[in-house]
Parts: C-alpha cells; structure tokens; sequence
C-alpha cells in the first residue's frame, strides 16, 4: 500500500534513514572488531577474491548444467509419480504401493548416500549396457530423489484443487485421463509454483555433490583453491555465485504467483 | 427429440454413512421441466449426482432413454456426455478462458473441429448475450454471468437432459435475475429439465411438476398450482410456510 | 713510573670489570642450574611437548599400508591399539626412541589429512602421514627434515591403453584422478598436463574405486602408496611409470609453526639416517622394482 503525501513521504525518509544508520553502525562495528583484520584476510581476501574468479564461474557451469538437465527430468518423473498415487480403484493398488514406498525411501535417505551407492556402485557392477558416466548417474541420483519430494508437492496440489472441477469436467464427459490432462494437473501445477521453486533452490545447491564423484564444480574448485592456498575467500565466490543464480528464479516465481492468484481464487463461490 | 421417456429413476436408495435418499421413484418425458423443491439436506443435490453418476447407488435403478445407466459395465463417459448438468459453484475452469472453456468438451469429447467448436461456441455465447466475453477469463466475470457460461458449457454438448443444481443460490439477487432468464430461454426451447431450486416463484412459474422433497422422499409430487396453492402434506405445508414467511414466496 | 702506574692501574681496572661482568653472566643460572654448561635443550625434560612427559604423534584413519598395517597387513585404525608396522609407524617409534621415549609413552590421534597443514594451533606434537613439503605449506607449519624421498606415480588398469604409456605425451588424452589438497594432484597439473580436466576426489579409496569402474583412465598417488594400490587394493593395475619433478619431493614430518620440537626431531632423524636405519625401514616396508621415470 503506498502511503500518499506528506506522511508518505516522511516515513519514506524514515526508512531510509533508520537503514543507513544500521547499516553503518553494522560496518563500524565489525571493522573496528579486534578479530577484523585477521577475518579480512582469511574470508574477504580481494587478491584470491580475483584469482577464484578466473577459476570457479567456469566450474559453476558445470552445476547450472546438472541443474538444468535434472530439473526437466525431475518435473516430468515427479508428476507421473504423483498422478500414479491418485489413480483410483483397487486394480491399480500394487502400482499405489510402489510409488508410496518410492517417496518414503527416497525423501528418507540422505541424498549424499544415494549419490555414493548409485555413483560408485552401479558402475561396478559392471553389467554391460549400463551407462557408466559418473555425471550420468549423479544426475540420476538427484532425479530419483528430488522427484520424491517434488511429488508430493504435485499430490498436494493436486488434492487442493476444488472436487467440483473434477465433477465438472467428468460431467461433460471428459475421460478420468483427460480431466487429469487438460482440467486438474494444469491447475495443480499453478498452485503449488513456491514450494515447487523451493525444491528447486535445494537441488542447484545439491548439484555440488555431484564432486564426490568425481568431477569438478564450483563447490569442489573451490576446495581445491581453498587447499592450495589456505585462504577462505574462494569459498565466498561460490556462495555468491549460487545465489545470484536463486535471485532471478525467486523473483520469477513471485510474479507468476500474482498473475495467477487472481485466476484461482477468483471462483470460490460464484459471485 | 426422441419421444421416448426421458429419464425413469425407480426406487432409488443411497447412503452415504446414513441412508440419504430412500426410495425415490421420478420419471420425465421429452420436453419436461421438474422442479425439486425441499430444504437443504433433503437430498436433491445427491439425487442430481446420482443421475449423472458420479455417485454410486445401493438400490434401485436409473433408465436415461431406454438404457439402464446403473448398471454394471456402461459406458459412464459417453452417458455424461449426453447429460448436461451446472453446479452451484466452481464451475468454470479458471485456468482457461471462456472460449475455452466451452470448446474443450467440444474438442476433446465430440472431437469437433477446434474452428468449427469455435464458431459454435462463439454462437452460442451470442445467443445468450456473452458474445464480448469470449476471451475473458472467468476471474473477470461477474456470478451470474460465470453461471450462464456454465449453462453455455453445458449446452454446446447438445444434451438431451439438462440438470441444474441450485445455479442461483450462491448468487447476489441482483444477479439472479439474468440467469434465471437463460433457463426459462432453455425451457421454452424444449430442453427436457430437471431443476433443484430454492426460486419458489420460478419454479411456479416455469414448470410442469414439482417435486417436494423431505428427508430423502419424494413427499409431494404434483403441478404447480396443486403443490404451491393447494398442497395436501402437512409437512409440504410447513415448509411452503416458513418459505412466504421468509417472503420468498 | 707514573705511566706505567697509571697503565698498570688502568689494565686492573679493565681486568676487573671483564671478570665483573663474566662472572656475572655466569652467576645467571641456566635453565639446568648449572653454572657452567648450557643444557641441552633436546634432553627429554626439555621438549616442547603437548603433554609432558608423552609424545602425541598423529596421522589419518585409515592408515595404509606400506606406511602403517595392522597384524593382518591392512590398514591400521588409529583409535585401536598401536602399531609398529609400516613405514612410518617405523620412522615415527625411531624417533620416539632416539628422543629417548619408551613405546608406552607414544600416543596417536587421529587428524585427517587436509587438515594437518593448515595454519592454526595443532593438537599434536608432530604428525606423520606422507605430507610433502612445499613452500605454501611451510608458510603455515613446519617441516622437519626429510625422512622419505617420494616420487609420484601413475597408476592405470592393466588393460587400459595408458598402460603401455612411456612418456608424459603419451598420457596427455588421458583422463586423470588423485585426491583433493594432494601434490599428487599438482602433478597432474603441473607436470602432466593432460588435454582433459582431471577428477578430484574426496579421498584416494574413491579415487580408486572411480578407476575400477573405469570413469578415469589413471590415477596419480606416490610411489609406496602405488605398491599397495596395485599390489591389493586393485591387483589387475599397474604402476605405469613415475613422474619427473623439478626438485626432490620429500615427506616431512609437520610441527605446529614455530614449534622448537622440531630441531629436536630433525637431530632425531639425522641419527637415524647416519646409522642407515632409515635404509633398512625402506627395505623392510618399501620393496618392489620401481617403474620407470615418464619423462
């Protein structure tokens, strides 16, 4: 709500103002800090700051490639999943089942011990068509278990659609199939953009354990910046790379909430 | 329009954790308009929903023209398909636009040419005064206009029986008026009806019986003019009463 | 007469004033108590130690063999009972014993590897677990004197096609691995310098297990190290050839930064060498035909 006149203006200035003094009192009470110049070097090092940048963004593009490639994987899987937990009838129990006990086991293992068992350990076993690439099953890794939690996200937002959108839809005869298709998942799916988002955010910041495996990405350039030289500052590098790459998609999500919260809450009762 | 009966509901029984209809025996030939009229929980929306199917029965059976739609192995879709019904609310889908709205059926169940449902829809919305709304999205139009849309929607599939389940009672007064319009428009044309409704003056005045429902049972059955002026169960009677009370009558 | 008086009285007066003073400096008592040696600032009472009287001694869990094993010959877990085999653990109750501390007075902990040479206060007294001297590390610990001299090598499946590899060109399309913070990575790097960026891994074992399942064509790990890899932890690998370095690589044992304990070891270390004993160890633990130098 934007306040008009006068009093907006005045507690414009007042927020602005009171701002500026914490953020200065802040910065004078850490720079004068007895510990300051010692954290300086080791964290805020504008030298190694330098040197990391020619070195971490071109690991990063390896995260921003896992990224990509899982999370379009992810959203397909996880709504198959979802839409596999919501088929009726006892004839579809045991592919119920299946997928209730797929969500259980792998929001409950710890993601770093599915990318250790999948990434050394199928590859050892050595049976021959499977692929053997270390980006390959870190990537599934990740896929098999953010699709658990995406999942239930998708379930959930399916379940909050209004049941009377389903007995409209099957009310013009519309197949259970094609209510799912063209009525239900499209307006499941808009509701539930944050937490799906959110998901999202946690999976860039996993892609890091994709290192284990092997390869190079900006968490494991880094280390190896941070080893060599026992200065802390590359691993700030990394960090600000990661979230300058959450800021867009948060405000992305932002905005597409809005331009749909509209839409949907618009039918409640019909006045 | 066929000439055969319509609709045959015999002795219908459904529960769901109580026995809500017990026994309900209603019949309607080509061109009819029933109206149901009774207080909430009487069970006229359950009734509704058991036409249409989307509730199972424990009892009875439902003939929709000549074929018996209770029973086990039809073909659920092609008869919904043929039934054409409007809820009170949450209606239209939000995520589409009018147009949309209307052709989906059209395009995905009648498998109608997505130009020709287009044109019919767009005609159709015409007829009924929506024709500038054809591209809205129903998060811009007002109650009544959201329910004459969901009467078009149900429309466009050429029904043979059309089902209205308290369209008006989650409306502004202000708006009913409009809505109230389209159905009359939609009973004049011959649309076999069966209408569930508080509208006590419309129903007087739109159809050819009335159904007074209490309790699961279909107390009262008759015209117009013998439900309303001369009604002969005391329990109809209290409950007209209370209805002129509450002037709505 | 008066001159040579007065001279006379003048060298007195000098000759007085030396002595003064000397016998001042020696009546300042020495840490020892005596007035006339320093003592010896190496005996055992004199040690800059952790703990009096015990020297805390640390290295990785697990340790391998050829620098420290078990009863069985494999890898020793410091937390359990003490060991004597292996190289280092040789090398370690050496010193222990030329520093004049019986066995019992040795305790181990456990610190793992990329943590020893970072800077900061250290919880042991010295700790021993194949650290390379460098001059980045020095600047944050101290290195006693050599106690190994190390090569790196490469080490590949016997049916990869690097394996027949003589020469540094030949491995340059190979896809490399070693263990993060290690100069057997720098080699890579540094001296190899291959086409492909080589994988970094957390720990030599997952390293080892990225080449069996064959994701890297090879992976680097100094030379004992290599003897062990091949010889039991993959027996159908080969240690392919080692790698040319610009100075002599050595191990050295890492002290805390200004630790005096260090001068004390490395006398320690320069005995041992004298009297060979650092040769029989190597015998002992390190054997095998090394493979040739890639160049």
């Amino acid at each position: 709500m934007r306040a008009h006149g006068a009093s907006g203006t005045r507690s414009t200035l007042i927020a602005v103002a009171s701002t500026v003094v914490f953020a200065v009192v802040v910065v004078l009470v850490v720079s004068n800090s007895p510990g300051w110049p010692e954290v300086q070097r080791q964290f805020f090092n504008g030298e190694f700051f330098r040197e990391s940048l020619r070195v971490i963004p071109k690991a990063f593009l390896l995260n921003v490639r896992i990224f990509l490639i899982a999370e379009v994987f992810i959203l397909v899987f996880a709504l198959l999943i979802a839409i596999v937990r919501s088929l009726p009838g006892p004839v579809f129990f045991p592919l119920r089942a299946l997928a209730i006990v797929y969500a259980d086991f792998f929001r409950g293992v710890p993601t770093i011990l599915v990318i250790y068992l999948l990434g050394f350990g199928a590859p050892a076993l050595q049976i021959s068509g499977i692929p053997r690439g270390e980006l390959f099953w870190g990537v599934v890794a990740l896929v098999l278990v953010y699709s658990a939690y995406v999942s239930e996200v998708y379930r959930a937002g399916i379940d909050s659609v209004h049941p009377s959108q389903e007995a409209a839809a099957r009310s013009l005869g519309l197949s259970q199939a094609k209510t799912m298709r063209y009525v239900i998942v499209p307006q499941a799916v808009r509701r539930v953009v944050p937490p799906l988002l959110n998901d999202f955010i946690g999976l860039q910041k996993d892609t890091a354990l994709v290192a284990l495996l092997g390869p190079v990405e900006a968490f494991r350039q880094s280390q190896i910046e941070v080893a060599s030289n026992f200065n802390y500052t590359p691993y700030l590098v990394t960090a600000i790379l990661f979230v300058l790459l959450t800021i867009p998609l948060a405000r992305l999500t932002d905005w597409l909430v809005i331009r749909d919260r509209r839409r949907q809450l618009a039918l409640g009762a019909a006045r | 329009m066929s000439a055969e009966t319509v609709l045959k509901i015999e002795d219908l029984h459904k529960s769901f954790d109580v026995e809500v209809l017990k026994g309900i025996s209603l019949t309607l030939e080509p061109a009819e308009v029933v109206c149901l009229i009774g207080a909430s929980g009487s069970g006229k929306s359950t009734l509704l929903r058991c036409v249409n199917l989307l509730e199972p029965i424990q009892d009875g059976r439902i003939e929709f023209l000549g074929e018996e739609i209770t029973a086990p192995g039809v073909d659920v879709d092609g008869v919904r398909r043929r039934i054409g019904i409007v809820f009170q609310a949450f209606n239209l889908f939000p995520h589409m636009s009018v147009l949309r709205n209307i052709t989906l059926g059209l395009t995905k169940v009648l498998k109608t040419p997505q130009a020709q449902a287009d044109e019919e829809a767009a005609d159709l919305l015409a007829r009924f005064g929506l024709a500038d709304k054809r591209n809205e999205y129903p998060d811009r139009l007002s109650g009544g206009q959201q329910q004459r849309v969901a009467i078009v929607r149900a429309l466009a599939m050429r029904p043979e029986l059309m089902m209205l389940d308290e369209v008006t009672s989650a409306l502004d007064p202000e708006l009913v008026a409009e809505v109230l319009d389209v159905i009359r428009e939609l009973a004049d044309s011959g649309m076999t009806m069966l209408i569930a409704t508080h509208e006590m003056s419309f129903a007087r005045d739109i159809a050819n019986r009335v159904c007074f429902l209490d309790d699961g049972v279909i107390l009262e059955e008759g015209s117009p003019e013998q439900i309303f002026s001369a009604p002969t169960n005391e329990r109809t009677k209290q409950f007209l009463q209370r209805i002129i009370e509450a002037g709505r009558l | 007469m008066r001159k040579q008086l007065v001279l006379t009285l003048v060298l007195a007066v000098f000759v007085l004033a030396a002595t003064a003073c000397g016998a001042d400096e020696a009546a300042t008592p020495t840490a020892a108590g005596t007035e006339t040696a320093a003592a010896d600032p190496c005996a055992k009472d004199q040690l800059n130690l952790k703990t009096p009287g015990q020297l805390t001694i640390a290295t990785d869990n697990p340790a391998f063999p050829p620098w420290f094993q078990d009863a069985e010959g494999a890898p020793w877990d410091p937390t359990t009972d003490p060991t004597k085999q292996g190289y280092e653990a040789a090398v370690a109750y050496g010193v222990a014993d030329q520093m004049g501390f019986a066995d019992d007075e040795v305790k181990w902990v456990v610190v793992p590897f990329d943590n020893v040479f970072k800077p900061g206060p250290k919880d042991f007294d010295f700790d021993i677990n194949q650290v390379s001297y460098s001059p980045k590390r020095d600047e944050a610990v101290d290195f006693s004197d050599s106690y190994y001299d190390v090569e790196q090598a490469v080490v590949t499946l016997k049916s990869s096609k690097f394996a027949k590899a003589t020469s540094l060109a030949d491995l340059k399309d190979a896809k490399l691995g070693a263990q993060l913070g290690t100069t057997s990575y720098d080699a890579i790097v540094d001296t190899i310098q291959p086409s492909k960026d080589p994988n970094v891994y957390t720990t030599n074992n997952d390293a080892i297990r990225a080449l069996k399942n064959g994701n890297i064509d090879g992976i680097v790990v100094d030379y004992p190290t290599s003897l062990y890899v091949t010889a039991v932890q993959v027996p159908n690998a080969t240690a392919v050839g080692r790698l040319p370095a610009e100075g002599q690589e050595y191990f050295g044992l890492v002290f805390e930064k200004g630790n005096p304990l260090r001068d004390c070891v490395n006398q320690a270390i320069a005995k041992l060498r004298e009297a060979g004993t650092l040769d029989e160890y190597a015998q002992k633990w390190i054997e095998g035909s090394a493979p040739p130098v890639l160049k």
